[in-house]
């Protein structure tokens, strides 16, 4: 296991380096001057020589990519030019609220994908299995803000049962947080439902056929014990491990549906910090998002590590 | 020895890409999407005969109004034709789609080929630059691309393309490993081919079939990339139509002109849709062990 966990850790180095410079190089693709653009509209001389200094741009670029990486080793992710605070801050702040709308949107995911996968792997070419094919494809194929918007349409402007937009804070009032996460937390989860159904299909298809489950059955067990404790159990270890991988999945749906429904989170920061070139926001966000997802991925596999006798044996 | 030969059963030779086709034309998913695919195509190819309306058009009288004889899909919030932006967005759907996995193939397919086919510290340091990239989420890394080089349909589609780079490299880099090993590539080495020539000739041609799949598939998330793209403001830039804009708009609009949201979204929803139902089929019809 610690070895493991060693070898593991010695992957993550490089490529957090390499998306450290991919996130750098994102700024030399600012046409010009970047102090100018980063000035603002204003571009007042003091704020652009300011700039220059703050930035070392008048140095060399790797002189000037060690002096980044080393600020984002400290923590120091830059500073929003707009709203004038440290861009660590701002994720910060923003992070529980994405946080709560994809926790509750993998808890949908699970549910729908998770039990569509059994149903269709169990009634495999039943009209059910066709039914389940069919919503994974709806779900791959719908763009997530369009859903958003027919659903608005249908639960708020029609029906007038939930709001259309923003956002509550469970702590203030958690019926009316619901109220106003249940749709986007819908939407979100929908194509990871789709996604979780297709490996949860897949994985019971590849359990149900073997050896162990043919024993449980000629036990004489009951059909619900075998595919629930004997199949599932094993089927979802794959599962759980790849549907960690849908969290980029979730995050670059988390910037459509928040948009959608304004929902002051960590999508619609990006989005707002693009509007108002706010270019240190923009690269401190997909350098978290990126450094989240590496961490989520190592975690993933160590939990696979764990979960699985034979990998631990080996 | 006439009779014989009359008694024995003869079978058609097929070669190996009409044994594709044939499958292929038996899955009835991927030809409904291949039709789908082929209307909006001839739509996008023929929009200034087919759209009822100029798209840009503005009509003060013509305000929001519901679909009726005049404007099937209804009109927009300047009176504009719903009915023509969205046969003329599926232009810039369509160009997205195809151009930014163009990009992603032309980068993806060499640079896959050069880590596999060479191996050593080149696919190490490929293969690290592929995790780095691999590791920011595709939209994303397409908004932050798209954000720097700044808002158009060209930025928006280079922003697409090179996001999806990484799948690819990923792709030909491990199908090339595969096949490198086989012993025509090392007939071929042993009879003195080049380098070049070998995975060129030998190995590129027999790597392919996954990249089409992986391509068709693409495009369908292309087709959502680009329209999520002009739907937060960073693709196709107003007033040229485009499916993601048009949402964008109509979302202020959804409570008295939904007709304005509908078409878009069925447009985006129906040309993805086929196109996974085409991979989906093109996977199935190149591996049938896949089924």
């Amino acid at each position: 296991m610690f070895n493991y966990l060693v070898q593991r850790l010695a992957t993550i180095v490089p490529t957090l380096f390499f998306v450290s410079i991919l996130i750098f190089g994102l700024q030399q693709l600012l046409p010009g001057d970047p102090a100018v653009i980063l000035a603002g509209e204003d571009r007042d001389p003091s704020v652009v020589a300011h700039l220059h200094e703050k930035l070392h741009l008048d140095d060399p670029l790797p002189v000037r990519y060690l002096y980044w990486a080393g600020g984002v080793l400290r923590g120091d992710l830059g500073e929003s030019q707009r709203i004038q605070k440290p861009v660590l801050e701002l994720i910060l702040e923003k992070l529980p609220v994405t946080l709560e709308l994809a926790l509750i949107a993998i808890v949908i995911a699970l549910s729908i994908g998770i039990t569509a996968g059994i149903v269709s792997a169990v009634a495999k070419d039943s009209a059910w299995d066709y039914a389940a094919n069919v919503f994974a494809l709806w779900g791959l194929s719908t763009p997530n803000f369009w859903l958003g918007i027919m659903l608005i349409l249908l639960f708020s402007v029609t029906l007038g049962w939930l709001p259309a937009s923003g956002y509550v804070s469970p702590f203030e009032d958690l019926k009316a947080n619901l109220a106003a996460m249940i749709m986007p937390a819908f939407v979100l989860g929908n194509a990871i439902a789709a996604v979780l159904m297709r490996h949860t299909r897949s994985a019971m298809l590849q359990v149900l056929n073997s050896d162990y489950v043919r024993t449980a059955r000629a036990k004489g067990l009951d059909e619900r014990v075998v595919i629930l404790k004997h199949a599932l159990r094993n089927a979802l270890i794959p599962v759980i491990t790849l549907g960690a991988l849908e969290f980029g999945t979730l995050l670059s749906g988390a910037v459509l549906t928040e948009q959608v429904f304004t929902i002051p989170g960590f999508g619609k920061l990006i989005v707002d910090a693009v509007f108002n070139r706010d270019y240190a926001v923009v690269q401190g966000v997909v350098l978290f998002t990126a450094t989240a997802y590496i961490t989520l991925n190592l975690l993933a596999d160590l939990a696979y590590f764990v979960v699985n006798p034979r990998l631990r044996d080996q | 020895m006439a009779t014989l030969a009359a008694d024995v059963p003869v079978f058609r030779e097929f070669t190996p890409g009409q044994r594709v086709l044939r499958r292929l034309v038996r899955r009835r998913g991927a030809m409904a999407g291949l039709a789908v695919v082929v209307f909006f195509v001839s739509v996008a190819l023929l929009a200034p005969l087919v759209a009822p309306y100029d798209p840009l058009q503005t009509s003060w009288s013509a305000v929001r109004k519901a679909p009726s004889a005049m404007h099937i899909f209804g009109t927009d919030e300047i009176g504009r034709d719903v009915a023509a932006r969205a046969i003329y967005g599926a232009r810039a759907s369509l160009l997205a789609g195809l151009v930014s996995v163009c990009i992603s193939l032309s980068l993806g397919i060499p640079i896959g080929l050069l880590a596999g086919y060479v191996g050593g510290w080149i696919d190490a340091l490929i293969s690290r630059i592929t995790d780095a990239m691999l590791a920011c989420p595709f939209l994303i890394l397409a908004i932050a691309l798209a954000a720097f080089l700044g808002p158009s349909l060209t930025n928006a589609m280079i922003a697409i393309g090179i996001s999806a780079t990484p799948i690819f490299i990923r792709l030909t880099r491990a199908q090339v490993l595969a096949v490198k090993v086989e012993d025509y590539v090392e007939a071929a080495r042993a009879v003195g081919n080049s380098h070049l020539r070998i995975a060129l000739r030998h190995v590129l041609p027999n790597v392919v079939a996954p990249l089409i799949v992986q391509a068709t598939l693409a495009i369908a998330a292309a087709v959502i990339a680009e329209a999520s793209l002009s739907f937060l403001g960073l693709g196709q830039q107003p007033p040229a139509p485009s499916w993601g804009s048009m949402l964008n708009t109509a979302k202020n609009y959804i409570d008295n002109a939904p007709w304005m949201a509908v078409w878009p979204g069925l447009s985006i929803f129906l040309l993805v849709l086929s196109f996974n139902l085409l991979g989906d089929g093109l996977r199935d019809a190149l591996d049938p062990r896949h089924r």
